[in-house]
């Protein structure tokens, strides 16, 4: 069949410039052909080549002597002693699940599981990072029920326990919401793959599912704003099938355990073009890919379809030829397909066979070395006024609103149709504070969470790019874990105006002194640009993963309140309500700046609590809704009330960092108050645990009351 | 004693099964679903969680079709014993060793939470460990939970005593608050909650510990 002619826009369409296809004329030395376009353009988004955010991720601290990986392999691998490894990343899948978000959502998934898998690790843990529109937007129930039905679909049926996550809602989301699909493994750490392929002459080989046509030019459509053709997109959105990818999953794993695999790498975005590209750009080898050899599951699909399918649950591997019959015996157990494709070859050429014709013949290193790379002009986003208004509410109709509010109400109606439990091991499911999962057959434990707080990296991208780092620090140092390392994903509107990548270089600012400061070293991560819709960005929001490590039993803190504990706070409390929960939610103002994050203190209060928590009953961060919500939630997990001593809105709602809210008894409270004087950290009584309401002050609710409100909001406001 | 663990190419809840049997003294062996024979000497079989062959339609429908199920039928109709979780319960009512059939939860969403259990019977190896009518804590994790059967087989169970579990608080619409149930020799028991997600002491609830711990010794004395 003939391929189209190159036009003008045809490039275009492509997500191209002019520069960009001047460039490749350049490389190449004569014109593409259309088959030749498509590799380009999928290699060349945004997506897939960084081209907009490279210049700045080159800042990020990825290294400490628990890195294994960092960035640019499919996932980051982080050493947790024993010989042992924990293998993440967080991506999103934001375009695709406001399209079709059941399958948006659910492909996101799946590519995060694969991500993980294909290093050699079995998935144990997921979390998922939404933002969605306004509660009354007339597209957010329906996009909140499928991508949570969409996310509990996939991984419920993979088998990987979903252990945590965030929900936020926002009306800068309105036309573009957030996905961010976090997964983590386990593997031996001396039996980690990677994509690099070695060797001329080796096979490479295909496997699991049969390409379809589904989500041919997905990447390129995710590095693009919306406008009112979206409906015309869908046919770009993936379909999953998690029970493919299960099958994926263990005949991988079982294959790795052979030694008959020397790369491997999973078809994501792009699929086939960026897998083999990858393969061979990182062994410095060409790569020759015949397409008739490939498995399909549509008739007559061209060598353009063949190459920018982005259906799911498929792997790319070079392996070694003398292991052939063993891996195909594995696949036959698992009744996936199984087909060599092509071979690494010495030239740097990727060489494109289809029905006896070449359809694409590039200089391979070219294609991913080469790509274009640019110093978008930003401006610093300026500093808000601070907030300096004295708010006059009652306290009590202050915490009223944060509890009915959706972003803060319990979302149980979420996390039930996860599955949070599956393989057995989970040790604190999602909803309180960071999920946690034990390694499975020894005593420690990793903890799971994933921040950020849109409003803050808006006002200040600096600050809030710290505060995400900050409060993932501190739910990890919350549950006694071990902070270890970071991923991040970062979701912003179009870097190509200035104010927005303004806000991107101070975010990835701030996200690189925290992750320095507190030794939790990024090792992967996805950037998400260009979401916008009709010129709207959305909040900045760098969703920032983090994984810590209990080494055992005795450093977990899990408990519960009982009436008689004393309430303390770690931390300065200044009283800081400038783009806090309270003005949001009970004033509807998104005024003044973010609070300042001092890394010191964050670090020296992190420190404390590891080191007193056998003092240490129940512990919370104090970050949205101050000590207020914190408090309210550690009661009302409990069920049993709660008395906090001041009386000022300030104190009770201020969202200063740096700080936690502890229980335990009157007897450890006092042992706590001497290691705190010992260890300079400051330290006070805010109040107590016990009977059946909850008073700030002179201010009293039922606790049952506020309860009921508390877990019915989120379902009342959205489903 | 002897258990052996059969696992589907979508069961994810298979290493879960086996880790609680063996906690449970028990000597575990995995078949796959494609083997035609369960382990001689096979005492308990056990089908466990997951989405056997994906599930997407009528879920365990696959499997009660896979070359093990068989066997598997083989030794429940000898009087061997056999507990399928959650999954496994779909499975066991596909192959017709159970009666009735799990449809979509009421809510048609699915459940994954810990919930309340009545014991309604304590006559069976699964159950002997718990006293009559104790209320107890185990996990559900469900999208198809939804028990269903006419009226007279429901008598019938009801009547026989082989109710093994109730519902304290219907999650999914099961007909009569119906959580397990038992084959009429009592030795087979399918059930949509999972008593091996409350087996370690780093489980929300330990509930299900008596569970294995009872089978492991009814199975012993027998």
């Amino acid at each position: 069949m003939a391929e189209p002619q190159i036009t003008d826009d045809l490039i275009a369409a492509h997500g191209l410039t002019q520069d960009e296809y001047d460039r490749i004329l350049e490389i190449i030395g004569r014109e593409p052909s259309f088959t030749e376009l498509g590799i380009f353009s999928a290699m060349w988004n945004e997506h897939c080549s960084y081209k907009s955010s490279k210049k700045w991720l080159r800042t990020l601290p990825t290294e400490g002597p628990q890195v294994i990986c960092g960035p640019g392999e499919n996932a980051g691998v982080v050493d947790i002693g024993d010989g042992q490894a924990v293998v993440f990343k967080m991506e999103s899948h934001n375009h695709p699940s406001y399209i079709e978000p059941y399958q948006g959502a659910a492909t996101g998934v799946g590519g995060i599981l694969r991500d993980v898998f294909t290093m050699g690790a079995r998935p144990i843990a997921a979390m998922n990072s939404l933002s969605f529109g306004a509660p009354s937007h007339p597209k957010t129930s329906h996009l909140v029920k499928g991508v949570v039905e969409g996310v509990g679909g996939y991984g419920n049926a993979f088998g990987v326990p979903t252990v945590g996550g965030e929900v936020r809602f926002h009306p800068a989301y309105n036309g573009n919401c957030l996905v961010n699909a976090f997964a983590a493994g386990l593997a031996d750490a001396d039996k980690i793959f990677y994509s690099a392929a070695s060797g001329v002459g080796m096979p490479v080989v295909y496997l699991g599912a049969k390409t379809g046509r589904d989500g041919v030019g997905g990447a390129t459509m995710a590095s693009a704003e919306f406008d009112d053709t979206i409906e015309e997109k869908r046919p770009t959105v993936q379909v999953g099938d998690p029970f493919t990818e299960k099958r994926l999953l263990e005949a991988c794993l079982e294959l790795m355990e052979t030694g008959a695999v020397i790369s491997i790498q999973d078809m994501g975005a792009a699929g086939l073009t960026c897998s083999a590209v990858e393969m061979g750009d990182k062994g410095n080898l060409g790569i020759r890919l015949d397409l008739d050899r490939v498995p399909v599951r549509e008739e007559a699909m061209t060598a353009y379809e063949m190459m920018l399918s982005e259906s799911q649950e498929r792997m790319l591997m070079v392996l070694r030829p003398e292991k052939e019959a063993e891996a195909k015996a594995i696949f036959d157990k698992w009744d996936l397909d199984f087909a060599i494709v092509g071979e690494t070859i010495a030239e740097d050429r990727f060489l494109v066979m289809h029905g006896n014709e070449t359809k694409a013949d590039l200089p391979l290193k070219a294609l991913s070395g080469t790509a274009p790379e640019y110093d978008r002009p930003w401006v610093e986003s300026p500093t808000p006024a601070p907030f300096t208004e004295a708010v006059e509410i009652d306290p009590m109709g202050g915490l009223r609103a944060i509890l009915g509010s959706p972003n803060y109400a319990a979302k149980h109606w979420v996390y039930d149709q996860y599955d949070s439990m599956v393989m057995a091991d989970t040790v604190q499911s999602p909803g309180l504070g960071a999920g946690i999962v034990r390694v499975h057959g020894t005593g420690k434990m990793l903890a799971f969470t994933s921040d950020v707080t849109p409003r803050y990296v808006r006002a200040n991208p600096f600050e809030g790019g710290k505060q995400a780092v900050a409060e993932a620090y501190r739910n990890l140092i919350a549950v006694g874990a071990k902070p270890l390392a970071t991923t991040d994903n970062l979701n912003f509107g179009n870097p190509e105006k200035p104010e927005i990548m303004g806000q991107f270089v101070g975010a990835i600012k701030g996200i690189g002194a925290a992750c320095e400061a507190l030794g939790m070293p990024i090792v992967s991560g996805n950037v998400s640009l260009y979401n916008e819709t009709d010129g709207a960005g959305i909040l900045p929001t760098p969703t920032i993963g983090a994984v810590g490590l209990i080494e055992n039993e005795n450093a977990l803190i899990t408990g519960t309140v009982r009436a008689g504990h004393v309430a303390l706070v770690l931390g300065e409390t200044a009283g800081h309500l400038g783009q806090s929960a309270l003005l949001a939610e009970a004033l509807g103002r998104e005024d003044g700046d973010a609070p300042a994050v001092d890394l010191a203190a964050e670090k020296a209060h992190g420190d404390f609590i590891r080191d007193n928590a056998v003092w240490i009953d129940v512990c919370s961060d104090l970050s949205d809704g101050g000590l207020a919500l914190a408090a309210f939630e550690m009661a009302d997990a409990a069920g049993i009330g709660v008395t906090l001593d001041a009386d000022d809105v300030a104190t009770l709602f201020g969202e200063d960092q740096g700080r936690y809210l502890i229980a335990c008894s009157f007897d450890k409270a006092e042992a706590l108050m001497v290691a705190a004087g010992q260890a300079g950290v400051p330290l006070v009584t805010v109040g107590q645990f016990g009977g059946d309401a909850v008073r700030l002050g002179r201010s009293e609710a039922a606790l049952s009351d506020l309860s009921t409100l508390f877990h019915g909001a989120f379902e009342a406001a959205v489903a | 004693m002897k258990a052996a663990v059969i696992v589907f190419p979508g069961s994810n809840c298979d290493r879960d099964l086996a880790v609680a049997c063996r906690k449970a003294g028990m000597d575990v062996t995995m078949v796959w679903h494609k083997d035609t024979e369960l382990p001689p000497g096979t005492d308990l079989v056990g089908i466990p969680g997951g989405f056997s062959f994906g599930d997407y339609l009528r879920c365990g429908a696959i499997a009660a079709r896979s070359p093990i199920i068989t066997a598997v039928s083989a030794h429940a109709k000898r009087g061997g014993y056999a507990v399928g979780l959650c999954n496994g319960f779909q499975v066991l009512t596909e192959t017709g060793l159970l009666p009735g059939v799990l449809m979509r939860n009421r809510d048609l969403k699915y459940i994954c939470r810990t919930i309340g259990l009545r014991v309604e019977t304590t006559d069976s190896a699964f159950t002997s460990g718990y006293t009559q009518g104790q209320e107890i804590a185990i996990p559900i994790a469900h999208h198809d939970g939804n028990y269903t059967a006419d009226s007279e087989t429901v008598a019938r169970l009801k009547g026989d005593g082989r109710v093994a579990f109730t519902y304290i608080d219907n999650p999914n619409g099961s007909v009569a608050d119906i959580a397990g149930i038992l084959s009429e020799n009592r030795r087979v028991l399918g059930m949509m909650p999972h008593p091996e997600r409350a087996a370690d002491p780093l489980h929300t609830s330990q509930d299900g510990v008596t569970f294995f711990a009872g089978l492991a010794s009814a199975l012993a004395d027998a």
